[in-house]
């Protein structure tokens, strides 16, 4: 079984004006699949930037990422596009749910791409919400939600098409502590019983406690396991 | 898969301020577009539904109208007579009119206000009055022959003031009185006067002659022949021509208002392009990173460009279901134009078309669809990332 997703030697450098920014310094990485996997770092250590690479939304200056045996960097956009619908979900710190869409629109936008029919689209995208506790709030629009219910419906979307990996960023960011909580159950729910492999950036030390990994990130650099980043 | 129509319709609705002052914005220009149209409409089927295709109207050489032509008895005695004309009672179906203009004020003003218009007066004869197809006596009776009498044309008597029955109308030498109103159909007949062809020959000081003679074919072959006849005819010095042909080409009266409304409109369009485009790249702006998303979540650039240029389309069109409504009121609206040919006016009323309203929700889609494909462009050329950024 191939790795969830390898890093090999991989390095993001940003251009300001003349001036280089390196966000991530030759990072290697190994996450297994069916980890619960969690990257600390403080605001600018490169966490989201490491995120969006894995997510095929950003591309590297140097090296090499291997999602699920797949060189993603090998793929064009269409491909990548396709192959991201089918194993990547994604998770947003602010959502990103449509406004004008209900709840059962917004989980079932992703199956849109698919060959499925209205009735089985709208089945799966009931039943995502299901496992996400919010049965009862199909046809709430975000803005009738709590934040915690809207990040609900946001991790819904992610599953609906049943991939391998989710990618969360900043998940409980915008959340109280109850909300917070609630959403780490949920992940945690579907690591353990449903065998999704969670990749979760946060700089919330009890978020942190729920991943069976914690790696921290500073000004770039990947720090070995154990390790956390110089107060 | 396209992103859901109802992702757009929805959009609309919830900035509905914008959507209603952007789609009024259209719906004026449509608006300006459609009433242009009806004014063209209208005065071309008043101008082409003149005349009897069988018919040739006979001018002397080099008049452009009427008024300005004149046809000696001498002359209508041998056009009259001549071969592959109908016969009516044993009679020629010819008819030697004269014509002449008179200036009324507008209804409802007088003389010293200045709304003075002018107005045909036609005097004919009862063959003439025979040879007008669909004549139609709407209140009091036809002139007298040898009486100071006329009959006006419900165009001129629903615009024009002293065309009531028993109304003085001074023109000649004397005052005439007002006996009938008659309908024409929609015809430039409706815009005229009509009186007895000798007395008002006589009182206008024409001497033998008077403006035109319009004579009857047994057929539209023998009418083309005729008015050919006419032509060649080196010592008549007069000209003939298909009485229709002689209507529609009046239709030249209506060209500098065409252009005119059709350049305003234009320039109105340019106008309502910035504003669905200002209002189309807010839009695209304040969703930036749902647009991210939208591409994250699979949506192609190209739906992306789609799902932007339908929402403008959709806000054109209600823009231009605007201009509709605003115009229909003025179908049927009776009006009147001064005719550059005739130096009268020719009365018509503003005619909507299903043409010409599918003409506006063209217009208006064109302007939605430029308006939408720059900011679609714009939205869909972001990078994922740049679009989640909100940049």
């Amino acid at each position: 079984m191939p790795a969830a997703i390898q890093l090999l030697n991989l390095t993001k450098e940003y251009r300001r004006d003349s001036f280089a920014v390196t966000a991530l310094n030759q990072v290697d990485l190994t996450i297994e699949q069916g980890e619960f996997f969690c990257l600390m770092g403080p605001s600018g250590s490169g966490k989201s930037t490491l995120l969006h690479l894995a997510a095929g939304i950003d591309k590297p200056t140097s090296g090499q990422i291997v999602v699920l045996g797949d060189d993603v960097g090998r793929f064009s956009d269409k491909q990548l596009t396709a192959w991201r619908g089918e194993n990547v979900g994604y998770i947003f710190q602010t959502f990103n749910l449509i406004p004008v869409l209900t709840a059962l629109e917004n989980v079932e936008l992703p199956l849109l791409l698919t060959g499925l029919s209205r009735a089985a689209r709208r089945k799966h995208a009931a039943t995502a919400l299901e496992i996400v506790g919010l049965s009862d709030r199909l046809d709430h629009y975000p803005r009738q939600l709590s934040g915690g219910q809207e990040q609900r419906v946001a991790i819904a979307r992610a599953l609906v098409t049943d991939p391998k990996i989710l990618l969360a960023d900043e998940p409980t960011g915008d959340l109280d502590a109850a909300s917070a909580k609630d959403i780490l159950e949920i992940l945690t729910v579907l690591n353990r019983d449903h065998g999704k492999t969670i990749i979760m950036v946060t700089h919330d030390p009890q978020a942190a406690k729920h991943a069976h990994v914690v790696r921290h990130l500073e000004k770039g650099d990947l720090l070995p396991e154990g390790q956390l980043p110089e107060a | 898969m396209a992103i859901p129509f109802s992702y757009n319709l929805r959009n609309l609705k919830v900035r509905y301020t914008t959507t209603i002052m952007t789609a009024l914005g259209i719906g004026l220009t449509v608006a300006v577009l459609l009433g242009i149209l009806a004014l063209v409409n209208g005065l071309r089927i008043s101008l082409e539904v003149t005349g009897n295709p069988r018919q040739v109207l006979a001018m002397r050489q080099g008049s452009t109208s009427e008024l300005v032509s004149f046809v000696t008895q001498e002359q209508f005695n041998t056009i009259k007579f001549l071969d592959g004309i109908e016969q009516l009672d044993g009679e020629p179906m010819a008819s030697h009119e004269v014509v002449s203009i008179v200036a009324l004020p507008l209804r409802g003003t007088t003389e010293d206000e200045g709304n003075m218009g002018n107005v045909n007066i036609r005097g004919l004869s009862p063959m003439g009055l025979r040879m007008r197809d669909g004549l139609e006596l709407v209140e009091g009776r036809w002139f007298e022959s040898g009486k100071r009498e006329v009959v006006v044309g419900q165009g001129v008597h629903g615009i024009r003031a002293n065309t009531d029955i028993g109304d003085k109308i001074s023109f000649g030498r004397g005052d005439w009185e007002v006996v009938g109103i008659f309908n024409a159909g929609r015809s430039a007949y409706n815009s005229e006067i009509w009186t007895d062809g000798n007395l008002a020959t006589t009182d206008l000081g024409r001497g033998s002659s008077r403006s035109s003679a319009i004579i009857r074919a047994t057929d539209e072959a023998a009418a083309l022949a005729i008015s050919n006849r006419i032509k060649e005819d080196q010592r008549l010095l007069l000209e003939g021509r298909l009485e229709r042909n002689y209507y529609e080409e009046q239709m030249s009266s209506a060209a500098p208002i065409q252009g005119l409304g059709i350049f305003v409109a234009i320039i109105m369009a340019v106008g309502s392009c910035f504003a669905a485009m200002n209002t189309m790249y807010t839009a695209v702006a304040r969703r930036a990173r749902e647009v991210g998303t939208l591409r994250l979540l699979g949506f192609s650039r190209w739906s992306i460009i789609g799902s932007f240029v339908f929402e403008s389309l959709v806000l054109s069109l209600l823009g231009g279901v605007a201009g509709v409504l605003l115009v229909l009121p003025l179908n049927g609206i009776e009006s009147r134009l001064g005719n550059q040919l005739t130096f009268s006016e020719t009365t018509f009323s503003f005619q909507i078309t299903p043409e010409s309203i599918a003409a506006g929700l063209i217009f208006a889609a064109v302007m939605g669809m430029i308006g939408g494909l720059l900011p679609a462009r714009l939205a869909a050329g972001k990078t994922i990332l740049n679009s989640l950024r909100g940049s």
